[in-house]
């Protein structure tokens, strides 16, 4: 029998791709989608995912849970233990478009839903933490429920299929977000299980990677000390969890994170002014479990922005490009181009070196 | 009662000219000229094979060989076994050894095997790119606080830096020589990593090194002092020792002599005896006080290292030490080498440092305290194999004693305990100190760290990881092959093709 997913760690190549626009300007899924197209070959059709954020401008206050269930039974007891923390917004189908390429769908919920305030109380916990041990507890057995997106005014999309085929399964024209993110993956084994496909989300963060990290084990050993379970045994859903922790957890700035991950060689931590070396040398001696060798590039979506980073060694391809108010970036630039055609300013950042993008204060 | 010797010298007369440098070179009185027949002799009982002669026999005229004179076969009593019961029986004494537990028990090490990548993730070429060996030794923050500014307050606990995960181990001043002693210190500093007094106090001449040395603090509190504490980078409380877990270190009177004494703070030729426990320490709350005062003493400038023998409980003791205020615990395993044991304790008391370290590692993660403290494994270390699989396991570090000693040109005899080292280790006797020249010394050691360092770093950089932060702890590039699920669960690994 093939395993499950989070039964064997399986590693996986990878094409990402994103959009943001610095103004807020809120964009259907369309160039998205086409983004992927030319870079079809970089994934098997065995995963493909989006992340949108902005799109529930009318529910932003609430936590917005994208719900796979493999049964109606399983269904109905995550719901009952969604109401031992929350009030249910609202329970409805996230609306899907039937087409022969994607296949073995589960059933696809969205709830938006509110933390209850004796609950938070009794718990003495903020409700961000209250949302993340919540999932957690529910995605520790993924072969029930599994909750693939809960942050606020976001979404991710995800099934197991070609990007593009996820895309138009999933009716993302109909949906306006001011940034996006895409993700095809290239798995080397794997039943194929909607859960596993990118991009992988904790509240808002929300991950999409190409790569395979060396440090993996290490990474989950040290991370796992802090609650998190790493069920996926996929670096996505790692890397999403230190960003978690090194952003929500310690209040690092992206910088800073960026400097823990994709750390600065000690030869060139030396070459810096003394306050840099002295942050750098702070950042690795504090973290150094969380260092991230192997080659990646990832991109992280948060409420208001994103962020790209590549291995310090630059060991995958990514390349950004400007154009007025837009930021994009993707593993090649063919994708840039469906995106934006007559794009002009299209450059290659450098290993660990994080490229952030913020939507200017109050524009969404 | 008398046997036929355990060794056979076997001299090549056609070749042999006659130089009697042989004779010059054993300490243990093997060789000597027989003035009538004009011919070399040799008494073979008190050969220990420690290869000097062989060595350095202008001719290569000699060698030494394992007897084949022995007991009748017996799976049961072996030969040594029934040696060692006459030998008993004759002197009512603990029979004493040394260097590490000889014994065929299992080497974990060697059932365990380093991953490499393929395809999926490209190897680094540790030539072309940089490959990082730097590791900090010390307790790790929980939580980030800034400055007023917003800016990191970058303050931390006192760390150990070290050029790669590799020190040497503890040997004091008096088991070993001045010379090899001068030979660990001077490479530890070009090395950028350390050495350690042991608990034989800390000569001098060598307080110049000091940036680079660990200073022990045993149960018998030799040589410590004030200026002792504050010369060091980091303070070791030594609770026990691999090779002796539960027993104090005797350092016989005849190696007590000169420097050494007064070193020690000891009379000339009394043996100094440590005491099996410390006798302020009883209880792990006991060790927070000896922790702190030590600390309160060197104004909180420098690390405090924990050293305990890997026993059945270790997980739980490391999971003590961890919340003792300690910085880094040091575990030494089972087959780690000594100066001096009782043989009984030596080859039966203890665990696999594998086993220990697995357990300690998985233990402190457990409860979310590994960041406390670093963790320094020990014990039979013996390549930059070994050093890798430790660090996968999750030490920060790895402490070498035995092969150090190997680099200075020990030839594992296993008869430090006679103080007749014939390569100037382990040894007082001027005559034989000298033999040990300490730029060599010192260089070999460098070169032996250099070669270790390089093959770290090609094994690193086959596994496509291109710095050792991301290689500790990192089970996954390791798998075991032949052993049992219950090893297996126990290091925290799969098996081969799993
Ligand atoms: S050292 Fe060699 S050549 Fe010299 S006396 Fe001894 S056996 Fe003969
Ligand atoms: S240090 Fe000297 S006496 Fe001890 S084992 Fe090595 S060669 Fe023999």
């Amino acid at each position: 029998m093939i395993p499950l997913e989070g039964q064997v760690r399986i590693p996986s190549g990878c094409a990402v791709s994103a959009m943001i626009s610095r103004d807020g300007r809120r964009m259907n899924g369309e160039s998205i989608i086409k983004s992927m197209v030319p870079m079809h070959d970089r994934s098997n059709g065995l995963g493909g995912g989006f992340a949108a954020y902005g799109i529930y401008p009318e529910y932003k206050e609430f936590y917005a849970l994208h719900i796979f269930f493999n049964n109606k039974s399983a269904q109905a007891e995550c719901m009952t233990l969604l109401k031992e923390y929350f009030e249910i917004v609202q329970d409805e189908h996230i609306k899907v478009r039937k087409i022969p390429q994607i296949t073995d769908e589960p059933i696809i919920r969205r709830v938006f839903v509110s933390p209850m305030q004796s609950v938070l109380r009794h718990l003495q916990i903020d409700e961000k933490e209250l949302v993340v041990r919540v999932v957690n507890q529910i995605n520790a057995d993924p072969t029930g429920s599994y909750v693939f997106s809960c942050g606020k005014n976001m979404g991710a999309f995800k099934a197991v299929g070609f990007p593009e085929d996820v895309g138009r399964y999933y009716r993302l024209e109909e949906y306006e977000a001011y940034s996006w993110t895409a993700h095809g993956r290239y798995p080397t084994n794997t039943p194929g299980w909607w859960g596993g496909a990118h991009p992988f989300c904790m509240l808002d963060y929300s991950i999409v990677h190409n790569g395979e990290i060396s440090s993996y084990d290490a990474n989950r050993r040290f991370i796992e000390m802090y609650g998190y379970k790493c069920t996926l045994q996929t670096d996505t859903e790692v890397i999403t969890y230190i960003a978690d922790y090194l952003l929500r957890r310690q209040g690092l700035t992206l910088d800073e994170m960026a400097a823990v991950i994709a750390a600065p060689f000690w030869s060139t931590i030396e070459g810096k002014p003394e306050a840099d070396k002295e942050k750098y040398t702070y950042l690795r001696t504090v973290f150094p479990s969380l260092l991230v060798t192997g080659p990646f590039s990832i991109i992280l979506g948060f409420d208001g922005g994103l962020m790209a980073l590549n291995d310090r060694l630059k060991l995958r391809s990514m390349v950004v490009g400007e154009q007025d108010d837009m930021v994009y970036i993707a593993s090649e630039e063919a994708a840039i181009r469906v995106m934006a055609p007559d794009i002009r300013n299209i450059w290659s950042p450098a290993g660990g070196e994080p490229v952030i993008v913020r939507v200017k204060e109050g524009a969404f | 009662m008398n046997f036929y010797p355990e060794f056979e010298v076997v001299r090549n007369d056609s070749r042999c000219i006659r130089c009697r440098v042989c004779e010059r070179q054993c300490a243990n009185e093997v060789h000597w000229f027989d003035e009538d027949g004009k011919v070399m002799l040799s008494d073979e009982s008190k050969c220990v094979n420690c290869q000097r002669c062989v060595t350095l026999c202008p001719t290569r005229a000699l060698k030494i060989v394992k007897s084949d004179c022995r007991l009748r076969e017996n799976a049961n009593y072996s030969d040594q076994t029934i040696k060692e019961i006459y030998r008993q029986a004759e002197t009512g004494g603990v029979l004493l050894s040394s260097m590490g537990n000889p014994n065929p028990l299992p080497v974990y090490w060697d059932k365990i095997l380093i991953n490499a990548s393929q395809v999926t993730n490209p190897p680094i070429d540790p030539l072309r790119e940089p490959m990082e060996t730097r590791v900090f030794l010390g307790k790790k923050p929980d939580h980030i606080t800034r400055n007023a500014d917003g800016s990191l307050d970058t303050k931390l606990a006192p760390q150990l830096s070290l050029s790669m995960p590799v020190m040497f181990s503890a040997m004091s001043y008096g088991s070993i020589s001045y010379n090899a002693h001068a030979s660990l210190a001077r490479a530890a500093t070009a090395l950028g990593i350390y050495y350690n007094t042991g608990e034989g106090g800390l000569h001098e001449d060598f307080y110049q090194y000091g940036k680079n040395t660990i200073v022990q603090v045993a149960s018998g509190r030799f040589g410590v002092h004030k200026d002792y504490l504050e010369a060091g980078a980091a303070i070791e409380i030594k609770m026990g020792q691999g090779a002796k877990p539960g027993i104090g270190g005797h350092l016989p009177g005849t190696k007590a002599v000169g420097d050494v004494s007064k070193t020690r703070m000891i009379p000339e030729g009394s043996d100094a005896i440590s005491p099996a426990p410390h006798h302020d320490i009883y209880s792990i709350e006991d060790l927070r006080q000896l922790v702190y005062s030590l600390k309160e003493a060197t104004e909180y400038r420098l690390p405090v290292i924990v050293k305990v023998a890997a026993v059945h409980n270790i997980a739980a003791i490391a999971s003590g030490i961890a919340r003792s205020g300690a910085d880094i615990i040091a575990i030494d395993g089972f087959r780690g080498g000594t100066g001096a044991a009782p043989t009984r304790i030596r080859d039966n008391v203890g665990i696999p440092i594998e086993l220990a370290l697995a357990a300690v590692d998985k233990r402190l993660r457990d409860e979310g305290i590994r960041n406390n403290v670093s963790i320094i494994c020990g014990g039979s270390v013996r390549s930059a194999a070994d050093v890798v699989k430790a660090i996968a396991l999750g030490a920060d570090a790895c402490y070498i004693a035995t092969a150090a000693c190997l680099a200075m040109g020990c030839h594992l005899c296993r008869s430090c305990h006679t103080g007749k080292c014939n390569w100037g280790i382990a040894t007082q006797r001027p005559d034989l100190v000298k033999r040990l020249n300490p730029d060599i010394g010192s260089q070999r050691l460098i070169n032996l760290m250099d070669a270790w360092r390089h093959e770290i770093k090609e094994l690193m950089g086959g596994m496509g990881i291109n710095s050792i932060e991301a290689l500790r702890g990192n089970r996954l590039m390791l798998r075991g092959v032949g052993l049992t699920e219950k090893e297996l669960e126990i290091l925290g690994i799969s098996h081969a093709g799993e």
